[in-house]
C-alpha cells in the first residue's frame, strides 16, 4: 500500500505544488488538504508548505494557525502523525505550539535566498531516518523571518534531547540561536525546517537531490512504526 | 458633493475645467468637446486624461511602433499579436508561452519599494488576464552612479521591493539586469517582465461580448492610491524644484495578487469568463473603456457599486484611481452566481459594476445620475496621434568622432597592467557578482527553475512530462544605442538572442521596453525613431517577431535625458531543458574554444565606462547572418550534446566572460592569447557576435564540423584545469595568474560594499 502524505494549501502557500512533487517522487501518493478543510481525508502524514501563508501580514504563520484544517492536525500530530512544517509551515507548527521557540526577522534584515549547507543531527525523528548523524547535505535557503529564537532551557532542552534535526554549517544566514535551521517534538513525530528540502529533489532544478531523504524517512518510519503495511 | 452630470455639463458650456492640471493640452481639452459636442463632465475629464496620457495612449510613440507589424516576419508561432495585453507564441505540444516587460520607473525613483512591488504586479496580472499561469519573472534594472549618495536608497527600495512582492507571490524570479551609470541618476529604470504558460485553448482576450453579460469588477477594493500615475507621474518630466509626487504612487498588496491569481486561473479553467482584462494604468477609466472598445457593443456601469477603501472618495478619483491587484470580467448572466463562488472560496471580493449593452456607448451612472456617456472606442484607441519632430542631435557626430583609439586612452601595455586591469575590470559595479540583488529573489519556488542568474538566460520547464521549456533573456548597453541608437538596439536584440541560444534553446519571440527621455526633445524622437527601425529591422532578419512591449518616455530630469535604453527581450523554446547548455566548464582537459571575429571595438565598451569614464565613437559592427550563423552552432551543438559548457561574450569581453566562467566553476582554466593578437583588445574589446563554448575532447572533431559547416570561425584558446587558478599567457610575452578566490573575493565583495 502506498503512503498517503497530504499537503495543505493556506491562502498564501507557495511551495505546496513543490512539496506534492517532492511526495510523489519519493514513491509516496501526494494529497492536496484546503485550509478549509474539516478533515485530514485518511492521510498518513502531513507536509506544511513554505509560502506567505494569509500574506504573513500579522506574524509569520499566526492566522495560518486557526485555519479549520488545524484543528484536526493538532489534535492528530499529538496523536503521533507524522508532521513536517517547511519554512512557513515551520512557523505555523510553532505558532500552533506543535513546537518551542519562535522564528524572527533575519538578523541582516534582507530576504535571502541561498544554497545552504547543512549538517544532520538527529535521525531518528519520523522525518530523517534515512540521513546519517554528521552528513552534510546541501538543500536551497529562503526566508525573511528565518531566525530562530527560544529561552536558553528550551535550547538546553532541545540539545540534550537530541532534538536539534539539523544545523547551519558555515554562514549562519539568519541569525538563528546556536545556527539551528530544524527541530523536532519529544516523540520525533512533528519536524520544523527552515530550509526547503522540496527544492531539492531533482538534479534538473535543485543543487542537489540531497532533500528527498527527508520524504522517504518519512515513508520508512510510517513502515517501522507500523501506521501503513508494506 | 455636487455632481457634474452630462446634462449640468450640457448646459454649463463655459466653466472651467482643469485640463491641464490634469495633464491635457489646450488641443486635447478641444478635442474632446469637439468628440461630445459639449464639454465634458469632471468624471468624462478624469478619463480622457488618463487614457489619453503618453503611458496609456502611445501618443508620441505609435506612429513608429506601426514598424513592428509592418515587419513583422510572417512566422507560425504567433498566436496573439500585439495590441492584446500581451502576445502569445506557440511552443509546440499544444503549450503556448505569453511574455511581456513593462517599466515602472517614474515610480521606483519617488518611492522606490512601493514602484517597483507594483511594477512586478501589474505586469504579472497582464500574463494572468491572457489566460496564462505567471511561471517567472525577472528585472532589468538600471540605475544611477552607483558611489552617489541617493543611489543607494533607490537601489535598496527597488530590490527589497521586487523581492517582497515577487516572492510572497511565489514566482520565481529568473534573470534580468542591474547596471549603474550616471546616466540613470535621477530617472531609474525599473522593467519587469512575466512569463505565463498556458495551453492553446485556455487564451483569454480583452473584450466585452454579449449583450446583457455582466461586467464584474474583482480583487482589492478601490482607494485612494495612484491617482493620476500614469498622467501626471509617468508622462511628464521631473522638474527638480516641482511638488513631490508620491500620492500618485501605488501601494501593492502581493498577498492579495495571489489570491488573484489562483482566484482568476480558476474562474478562467471552470469557462465562466467571456473577456478579461486586468486593472494597472488608469484603473476602472481603461478597464471598461478597452473591454467596451473591443466589444461589439456598450457598456453601462454603476460607478457607485464599486467596493471602496475610503468611502469619501469622488466617482472622478473611482475612475481615475490606479489601486492595484484589480481584475475586470465579463460574465454571461448564468453563470454570475459560478464565479462568485470561486471568488468566496479564495476569499476575493467581487461586485456586479455593468452590464454590455447595444448602445454603442459607454454610460457610467453615480447614484442614478448619468455622469459618463461617450463612445467608447474615442476613450480607449482614438486618442491623439502626434508625428512629432525628429531631428539627429548635434552633439552626435563630436561623440561618434571621439574614438577610444589608443593615443586617446591609455591601455594596458604589460603583464602587470593586464591583471591590474582584470581585477578593476572584476570589481566594476556593472560586471562584479549580482549576488547581493539576485539573492534576495526566490529562484526556487515552483520547482521548475532549470537556470537562472547569473546564467546567460533563464530557464523553465513548463512540461515535467516532455522537459520541454523556455529560455528568457533580457539585454541592452545603452551606452552603445548612446553612440547610435539604430545600431544600438539591434546590438541589443543580437545580444538578447544569442544569450537564448548561449543556452541551447531556440529564438522565437521579442518583447521590449523602449526607455527614453521626454518626446518633446527632438533628439530624443530621433533617437527613438532610430532604435524602434533598428530593433523592428533586426526582427524581420532574424524572423522573431515583436509580441508587445511597452513604452517609457519622459525619462529624464530638466533638459538631461538618460542614455537611450531599448530594453530587448528575446524567448526561446527548447524541447528537453536536460539538454540545456550551462556556462560553467566541469572537467579538465575540455577545450575552451572562442567562437566569432574580436575587432578593437571598445567603444561604449565596459573598459571605456570603468576605467576612463569615456563615452564616443561608433559600437561594433553586427552582421545579423553571422549572428543567426553563431546561434545555430549553439544551438544544434546543444541538441546533439557536444557542447560541455557555453557563455556570450558581452560587456567586458573576453576577459569578463573567462572571470565569469571560472567564479561559476570554481575551477580555473589556462589561457593563451592567440599568436600575433594583442593581448588588450582580445581580452576587452566587445565585438558582437562571439562566445566562448567548451568542448570534450572526444566531441571535438564533430564541433569543429559544425562551424566549419556555419562559417562559424573558431579558436581554441585554452583549456580547463583542476586548479582553482585562471592563467593567461603570451600577455605580452608574459603570464597573468589569478586564483579564483581572489576573483571571488573581490567580484563579491562589491555590491555589499556599496549597499549592504
Amino acid at each position: 500500500m502506498t503512503a498517503r502524505v497530504g499537503v495543505i494549501t493556506f491562502p498564501g502557500s507557495l511551495d505546496d505544488k513543490d512539496a506534492m512533487r517532492a511526495v510523489t517522487i519519493a514513491g509516496a501518493q501526494a494529497v492536496p488538504l484546503w485550509h478549509a478543510d474539516k478533515t485530514l481525508n485518511n492521510v498518513d502524514a502531513v507536509v506544511l508548505p513554505g509560502g506567505f501563508s494569509y500574506g504573513d501580514y500579522l506574524r509569520c504563520g499566526a492566522i495560518a494557525r486557526f485555519a479549520p484544517v488545524m484543528e484536526k492536525l493538532v489534535d492528530a500530530a499529538l496523536g503521533g502523525l507524522p508532521v513536517l512544517g517547511i519554512c512557513n509551515g515551520f512557523q505555523v507548527l510553532c505558532e500552533s505550539h506543535l513546537l518551542p521557540g519562535a522564528l524572527t526577522r533575519n538578523d541582516h534584515l534582507h530576504f535571502i535566498c541561498r544554497d545552504q549547507t547543512l549538517r544532520m543531527e538527529n535521525n531518528t525523528s519520523a522525518w530523517t531516518t534515512n540521513f546519517a548523524i554528521g552528513q552534510e547535505i546541501v538543500i536551497p535557503l529562503k526566508n525573511g523571518e528565518g531566525g530562530f529564537v527560544a529561552d536558553e532551557r528550551t535550547l538546553d532542552e532541545l540539545e540534550s534531547e537530541g532534538r536539534v534535526i539539523a544545523r547551519y554549517v558555515g554562514l549562519n544566514p539568519n541569525g538563528s540561536r546556536r545556527d539551528i535551521a530544524g527541530i523536532t517534538n519529544a516523540a520525533g513525530n512533528i519536524v520544523g525546517l527552515m530550509p526547503h528540502p522540496e527544492h531539492a529533489v531533482e538534479e534538473l532544478t535543485g543543487p542537489t537531490t540531497d532533500g528527498l531523504a527527508f520524504f522517504t524517512s518519512v515513508l520508512s518510519s510510517l513502515v517501522t512504526n507500523g501506521r501503513i503495511a508494506v | 458633493m455636487s455632481i457634474d452630470t452630462v446634462s449640468h455639463a450640457e448646459t454649463s458650456p463655459t466653466t472651467e475645467q482643469p485640463f491641464a492640471a490634469l495633464g491635457l493640452k489646450p488641443d486635447e481639452y478641444q478635442r474632446i468637446k469637439d468628440i461630445l459636442n459639449r464639454r465634458p463632465t469632471s468624471s468624462e475629464l478624469a478619463m480622457y486624461s488618463v487614457m489619453w496620457s503618453e503611458h496609456c495612449s502611445y501618443k508620441s510613440s505609435k506612429v513608429h511602433l506601426r514598424q513592428f507589424g509592418v515587419k513583422a516576419p510572417k512566422n507560425d508561432a504567433m498566436l496573439v499579436g500585439i495590441g492584446e495585453n500581451a502576445g502569445v507564441v506557440d511552443i509546440g505540444d499544444g503549450w503556448a508561452v505569453t511574455f511581456k516587460v513593462e517599466s515602472h520607473n517614474h515610480p521606483s525613483y519617488v518611492e522606490p519599494y512601493q514602484g517597483a512591488a507594483t511594477g512586478v504586479g501589474g505586469i504579472v496580472r497582464d500574463i494572468i488576464s491572457m489566460g496564462a499561469r505567471p511561471v517567472a519573472v525577472m528585472d532589468p534594472l538600471r540605475f544611477g552612479d552607483p558611489s552617489h549618495p541617493d543611489t543607494r536608497r533607490v537601489v535598496n527600495g527597488v530590490v527589497a521591493g521586487i523581492g517582497g512582492y515577487g516572492n510572497c507571490l511565489g514566482l520565481p524570479n529568473i534573470g534580468g539586469e542591474v547596471v549603474f551609470d550616471p546616466s540613470y541618476q535621477g530617472n531609474p529604470l525599473v522593467n519587469a517582465l512575466c512569463v505565463g504558460t498556458m495551453k492553446h485553448e485556455d487564451i483569454h482576450l480583452a473584450k466585452a461580448t454579449g449583450i446583457g453579460n455582466a461586467v464584474i469588477l474583482y480583487g482589492a477594493r478601490t482607494g485612494g492610491d495612484g491617482i493620476g500615475g500614469v498622467s501626471v507621474l509617468a508622462s511628464e518630466t521631473f522638474d527638480a524644484d516641482g511638488p513631490a509626487k508620491r500620492p500618485s504612487v501605488q501601494v501593492g498588496d502581493p498577498f492579495m495578487e495571489k489570491l488573484l491569481i489562483e482566484c482568476t486561473l480558476e474562474v478562467l479553467h471552470a469557462g465562466l469568463v467571456e473577456g478579461i482584462q486586468d486593472l494597472g494604468g488608469a484603473g476602472i477609466s481603461c478597464a471598461t473603456s478597452e473591454l467596451a472598445s473591443n466589444g461589439e457593443g456598450g457598456m453601462h456601469v454603476w460607478l457607485d457599486r464599486v467596493l471602496l477603501r475610503d468611502s469619501s472618495l469622488s466617482p472622478e478619483e473611482i475612475l481615475m484611481s490606479e489601486s492595484q491587484e484589480r481584475m475586470c470580467a465579463v460574465v454571461t448572466p448564468d453563470k454570475v452566481d459560478a464565479f462568485m463562488d470561486v471568488c468566496t472560496k479564495w476569499d476575493v471580493e467581487a461586485v456586479v459594476i455593468g452590464e454590455v449593452n447595444a448602445s454603442g456607448r459607454l454610460t457610467v451612472d453615480w447614484h442614478g445620475e448619468r455622469i459618463v456617456d461617450v463612445p467608447p472606442r474615442s476613450v480607449a484607441h482614438d486618442g491623439p496621434v502626434y508625428e512629432r519632430p525628429f531631428a539627429r542631435p548635434a552633439w552626435l557626430d563630436a561623440r561618434q568622432a571621439d574614438a577610444p583609439t589608443a593615443d586617446r586612452l591609455a591601455r594596458p601595455g604589460s603583464a602587470d597592467e593586464v591583471r591590474t586591469t582584470l581585477l578593476r575590470m572584476t570589481a566594476a559595479p556593472n560586471l562584479a557578482s549580482k549576488t547581493w540583488v539576485t539573492s534576495q529573489y526566490d529562484r526556487y519556488v515552483m520547482g521548475n527553475t532549470v537556470l537562472a542568474q547569473p546564467e546567460d538566460s533563464g530557464m523553465i520547464r513548463v512540461d515535467e512530462k516532455t522537459g520541454r521549456g523556455v529560455a528568457v533573456s533580457t539585454d541592452c548597453n545603452a551606452r552603445f544605442a548612446a553612440l547610435d541608437p539604430y545600431l544600438g538596439a539591434q546590438l541589443a536584440f543580437a545580444e538578447s538572442y544569442r544569450n537564448v541560444a548561449t543556452t541551447g534553446a531556440t529564438p522565437l519571440a521579442v518583447t521590449n521596453c523602449l526607455n527614453f527621455g521626454s518626446p518633446e526633445d527632438p533628439g530624443v524622437m530621433w533617437q527613438f525613431e532610430r532604435a524602434v527601425t533598428g530593433l523592428a529591422d533586426a526582427c524581420l532578419d532574424m524572423n522573431t517577431p515583436v509580441t508587445g512591449g511597452n513604452v517609457s518616455f519622459y525619462n529624464q530630469t530638466g533638459d538631461i535625458a538618460i542614455h537611450p535604453t531599448p530594453v530587448v527581450g528575446v524567448l526561446g523554446v527548447i524541447d528537453n531543458v536536460a539538454h540545456r547548455t550551462p556556462m560553467a566548464w566541469t572537467t579538465p582537459g575540455d577545450a575552451i574554444v572562442l567562437l566569432g571575429v574580436t575587432h578593437d571595438e571598445l567603444a561604449g565598451s565596459e573598459w571605456a565606462h570603468e576605467i576612463h569614464s569615456h563615452l564616443g565613437g561608433l559600437p561594433p559592427v553586427l552582421d545579423l547572418n553571422a549572428e543567426r550563423a553563431l546561434a545555430q552552432v549553439l544551438i544544434e551543438g546543444s541538441q546533439r550534446r557536444i557542447i560541455a559548457a557555453a557563455h556570450d561574450i558581452a560587456d567586458g569581453g573576453l576577459a569578463q566572460a573567462l572571470v565569469e566562467m571560472s567564479l561559476r566553476a570554481r575551477i580555473g582554466a589556462h589561457i593563451a592569447i592567440p599568436a600575433g593578437k594583442d593581448a588588450f583588445v582580445q581580452l576587452w574589446s566587445e565585438s558582437a557576435t562571439r562566445a566562448v563554448v567548451v568542448i570534450a575532447p572526444a566531441s571535438m572533431s564533430d564541433f569543429a564540423e559544425l562551424c566549419a559547416r556555419n562559417n562559424v570561425p573558431m579558436t581554441v584558446i585554452g583549456s580547463v584545469v583542476a586548479e582553482p587558478t585562471l592563467t593567461l599567457s603570451d600577455v605580452y610575452s608574459q603570464e597573468v595568474s589569478v586564483s579564483i578566490s581572489e576573483l571571488f573575493e573581490v567580484s563579491e565583495s562589491v555590491l555589499p560594499a556599496l549597499f549592504g
